[in-house]
């Protein structure tokens, strides 16, 4: 037993520094290190003298702590629902809050501004068209399925009797809320913030659709310097400010999740209640408007034919028939950039469990230091600008052993590490949660440790992996940032970057067969994360011990 | 330490959805374009870029980098695979920007031998970071000389196209004709109904800046305050403008920064079919772009990717480029298709710009412009 340990040990520390190493740190360094030497030192020590800069700064800042706040708010009482009460479509709905991830921004921005405009905000005092409060719905839009689903998913496995016997004892619901659950509900919360606050920390295609020519985060002017200007100095400056800006978040959230870590006791799952009518329709009322709504328009879009100039044009499924046909504009057909998204999806989704789990492992077992730099280092992908990442990854990993520039592969592994840290980051609070008297007690109760790995720690960590598994699926399945700069052979054509390719022209045709593929892509994506998690289910135990 | 016991059955699951996902990928890393997949017959005037008969035969395969809009009918590239015995391998390295960046990146080591797409806004930032080495192609004579901007052939031409204020013609009529110059755009008349794209983050609202510098000198800075006072509205890009504000994609505003081409696309891609374009072009507010190949500096197989550049400029490949991509051949003699020729309106003299002269000025410029239509 001992060698296997050892060899584990070894593994599980490896494997994901390799990882983060070869893919993440040393592109970045390269190419941050090349920026500098190009003048970016006396960039950077410049930028806090420009107005320009700290306007930009700022903005990215409170709008990343805005979009925050709003999507936990919207997000929680749907997680409670999730995580407490039994009703119909309650895996379904679980799986449809996933979807808006996937979904390209140049198609939700431009459902959101249709929506505006048929809600009347497009004008007078309430207008949100190409202002910051765009910014922020659309932000909400995308990240509710974070929180509803990390926060659910570890509120499903606390034990509802601690919050019962609170409730005896005469708390009202608000202070058995205040006072219970949200002390051990906060790591999870914090984890699921850090994940949301990073996204809207580097939002980009938001920022460009939705906020308005005058608006821009760090994340915009690192690429409007790098690729419009070519001042890769300027870009590498910007850069290191949003990468220590990051730094900083995670260090300050991580301390915050371990601080408050509660261990819970998992595995006598008390059955959820069923949901009363009116929680669920008002439950079901909020996440509609944030959610539905926008994927309506979308739904709607795909579904008309001809309606151009303002008429009204006819129902028709016409766009999704020709999603097979390979127009000439596309290398592929819609379907089979589809089947090449799925593809890197599986792959990526792959890798990402794989080196989030070990790293998970690491971070709740593993020696102090050692644990604390992986559960930093590992998120920091999220928090890096996809030029950054990019063109880092160009200039790097162009040499043997490490010629990977043009590999298939590296195409996947960028969306692996962006799934890793949502891995780590549903693992790691349940890891840290499985209450070690539970594993003695079943111990004392004459389970072999073979028994007690398989009946409690497997379906406490399978179920958190399938979680993290179909976020990352769901992450690779829309990413297009850090793909579009990768050099690629035509063929693998991505499914977002084909729903851009089908926007690049004119034509009622092309934006018909655009929707399609986005609703398409919806569903695709949430029958997946439904497998998913369905696979992961299957592992969780029911019997007493 | 780790503490192991809890962790082994994480690991068995780790290792199970590892072997799932690596036995889902295909085979080898790098693919060739198929040969004999049904392309356009080779014809004689292949034959003229045929592997010359030396003692070192030209060697593949020849790696093309393009952009993300680069794209031609199946089987033309094995064309040139039957007749040199070459293999072409493409990538596409992101838009015109991101591919010329990377590029710059990456010189002397580059990522392919030949790079097509790059444009005359990029064109003198590519020449000063010495990404390509000359060659003068003999296919070049074909080549009206206005196109040939850079005199020592470090470039080569492939297909140009204009930028042009588009309008949706059936919002225009008695009451308000449809503009046709750049003054009628700051007309009152034509007050709140333009859309324009941000220079400094999409390709066509630098160009339309361009059209607008080339032919107002210093006073351009007038004319886009006067645009400004007459309710312009700036996108991101060319999508959001044309899919989100223009009547076309659904929006509201009749007039918008679009391509000479625009509404040959509208016909083609209708749905239902139309017989006309629902937009027209206004030929005095063009601005030519104009894309180029070059062999990228540090190639291994510059035999190979002088004959790929010659391949560039044939009629096989430059017939393929208006309906795939939306442009015109340099090629003077290459035939145009007609449902292309149809209705595209192409300028007689469009507004122009010296390479150099963009490199020097586009962020001052830029920096101006949003100073002045933003804040």
């Amino acid at each position: 037993m001992i060698p296997f340990r050892k060899a584990f040990a070894a593994v599980a520390v490896v494997v994901p520094a390799a990882f983060l190493g070869i893919f993440f740190l040393y592109p970045v360094g390269s190419i941050l290190v090349r920026g500098l030497g190009a003048d970016g030192l006396n960039r950077l020590v410049e930028l806090p003298g420009r107005s320009s800069f700290r306007g930009v700064a700022w903005f990215t800042l409170w709008q990343a702590v805005a979009s925050t706040v709003l999507t936990v708010a919207v997000a929680l009482p749907g997680a409670h629902l999730l995580a407490r009460r039994r009703f119909r479509g309650r895996s379904l709905l679980r799986a449809a809050a996933t979807v808006p991830f996937v979904l390209p921004t140049v198609v939700v921005g431009g459902a959101f501004l249709a929506l505006f405009e048929r809600l009347g905000l497009n004008d007078g005092p309430l207008r949100l068209t190409r202002t910051a409060g765009a910014i922020l719905a659309a932000h909400v839009f995308f990240n509710v399925a974070v929180v509803l689903r990390t926060v659910g998913t570890f509120w499903e496995g606390l034990d509802p009797r601690v919050v019962e016997q609170a409730r005896v004892l005469g708390a009202s619901p608000a202070q058995a809320f205040r006072w219970v659950t949200w002390p051990r509900l906060w790591p999870a919360v914090a984890a699921a913030s850090s994940i949301v606050f990073l996204f809207c920390f580097t939002s980009f295609g938001v920022v460009l659709v939705l906020g308005g020519p005058t608006r821009a985060t760090l994340e915009t002017e690192v690429w409007r310097h790098a690729v419009f200007r070519g001042d890769l100095a300027s870009a590498t400056a910007l850069a290191l400010v949003q990468l220590a800006a990051v730094v900083a978040m995670v260090v300050v959230t991580n301390r915050l999740q371990r601080r408050r870590a509660v261990a819970q006791r998992v595995v006598r799952r008390v059955p959820p209640l069923r949901a009363s009518g009116r929680l669920l329709a008002a439950n079901l009322a909020l996440l509609g408007v944030v959610l539905g709504l926008p994927i309506a328009v979308l739904v709607e879009r795909s579904l008309i034919r001809g309606r151009s100039g303002g008429g009204w044009g006819v129902f028709t499924l016409d766009h999704y028939g020709a999603l097979a046909d390979r127009l000439s504009l596309l290398p592929v057909s819609a379907l089979g950039a589809l089947r090449n998204s799925l593809v890197f999806a599986v792959v990526a989704a792959g890798l990402a469990v794989v080196v989030g789990g070990l790293a998970s492992v690491v971070v709740v077992h593993g020696r102090r230091t050692v644990a604390r730099a992986f559960d930093l280092g590992m998120m920091l992908p999220l928090g890096a600008s996809a030029v950054t990442v990019g063109f880092g990854m160009l200039i790097a990993l162009s040499e043997p052993p490490l010629d990977f520039r043009s590999s298939r592969w590296l195409v996947p592994v960028a969306h692996a590490l962006i799934g890793v840290p949502f891995v780590m980051r549903v693992v790691v609070p349940t890891l840290r949660g499985i209450d070690v008297r539970l594993r003695e007690a079943a111990a004392t109760l004459g389970a072999t440790p073979a028994r007690v790995r398989r009946e409690i720690d497997l379906p406490i960590a399978a179920r958190a992996l399938a979680v993290g598994a179909g976020f990352s699926f769901a992450v690779s399945l829309g990413e297009f940032g850090a793909t579009s700069f990768l050099p690629r052979h035509p063929d693998r054509l991505t499914a977002p970057l084909a729903l851009f390719r089908l926007l690049s022209q004119p034509g009622d045709a092309l934006r018909g067969q655009a929707m399609a593929l986005a609703v398409v892509l919806m569903l695709v994506t949430a029958l997946s994360v439904l497998a998913i998690e369905g696979w992961g289910r299957r592992g969780t135990v029911r019997g007493d011990l | 330490m780790l503490r192991f016991r809890s962790v082994y059955s994480a690991v068995g699951l780790v290792a199970a959805l590892l072997i799932g996902a690596t036995s889902c990928g295909d085979d080898d890393a790098s693919t060739t374009v198929p040969v004999n997949s049904g392309g356009p017959v080779v014809t004689e005037e292949l034959a003229a870029i045929e592997a010359p008969a030396t003692t070192t035969a030209p060697t593949g395969p020849v790696t093309l980098i393009t952009h993300d809009s680069f794209w031609v009918s199946e089987g033309t590239l094995s064309a040139f695979t039957e007749a040199t015995g070459i293999q072409v391998v493409l990538q596409t390295a992101g838009d015109t920007g991101q591919m010329v960046s990377s590029a710059i990146l990456t010189v002397g080591d580059p990522l392919g031998d030949v790079m097509f797409g790059v444009d005359n806004t990029f064109l003198q930032r590519a020449l000063d970071a010495d990404l390509f080495e000359a060659y003068e192609s003999s296919a070049l004579s074909g080549v009206p000389d206005e196109l040939q901007l850079d005199a020592s052939h470090r470039v080569t031409p492939v297909d140009f196209g204009d930028v042009c204020v588009n309008y949706w013609i059936d919002w225009f009529g008695d009451d308000l004709a449809a503009p046709t110059s750049l003054d009628d755009l700051t007309d009152p008349a034509y007050a709140d109904l333009m859309v324009v794209q941000n220079p400094e983050t999409s390709s066509p609202g630098l160009a339309f800046l361009l059209a607008t510098i080339a032919e107002y000198g210093d006073g351009w800075e007038d004319y886009w305050a006067a645009l400004r006072d007459n309710g312009v509205v700036v996108t991101a890009s060319w999508e959001d403008a044309y899919y989100g504000e223009f009547v076309s994609g659904g929006g509201d505003r009749p007039i918008v920064v679009s391509y000479a081409s625009s509404p040959t696309a509208e016909v083609i891609y209708a749905d239902p079919p139309i017989d006309t374009p629902p937009t027209g072009v206004v030929t005095e507010t063009c601005f030519r772009q104009i894309e180029f190949a070059g062999i990228l500096a540090g190639t291994d197989h510059r035999a190979a990717a002088e004959l790929l550049v010659d391949f560039l400029l044939s009629p096989t490949f430059q017939e393929e480029i208006p309906l795939n991509m939306f442009v015109f051949p340099a090629l003077a003699t290459a035939e145009l298709p007609p449902t292309f020729v149809d209705f595209v309106e192409l300028a007689d003299d469009p507004h122009e710009m010296d390479p150099a002269a963009i490199e020097a000025h586009r962020n001052d410029w830029s920096e101006r412009w949003t100073e002045i239509v933003l804040r």
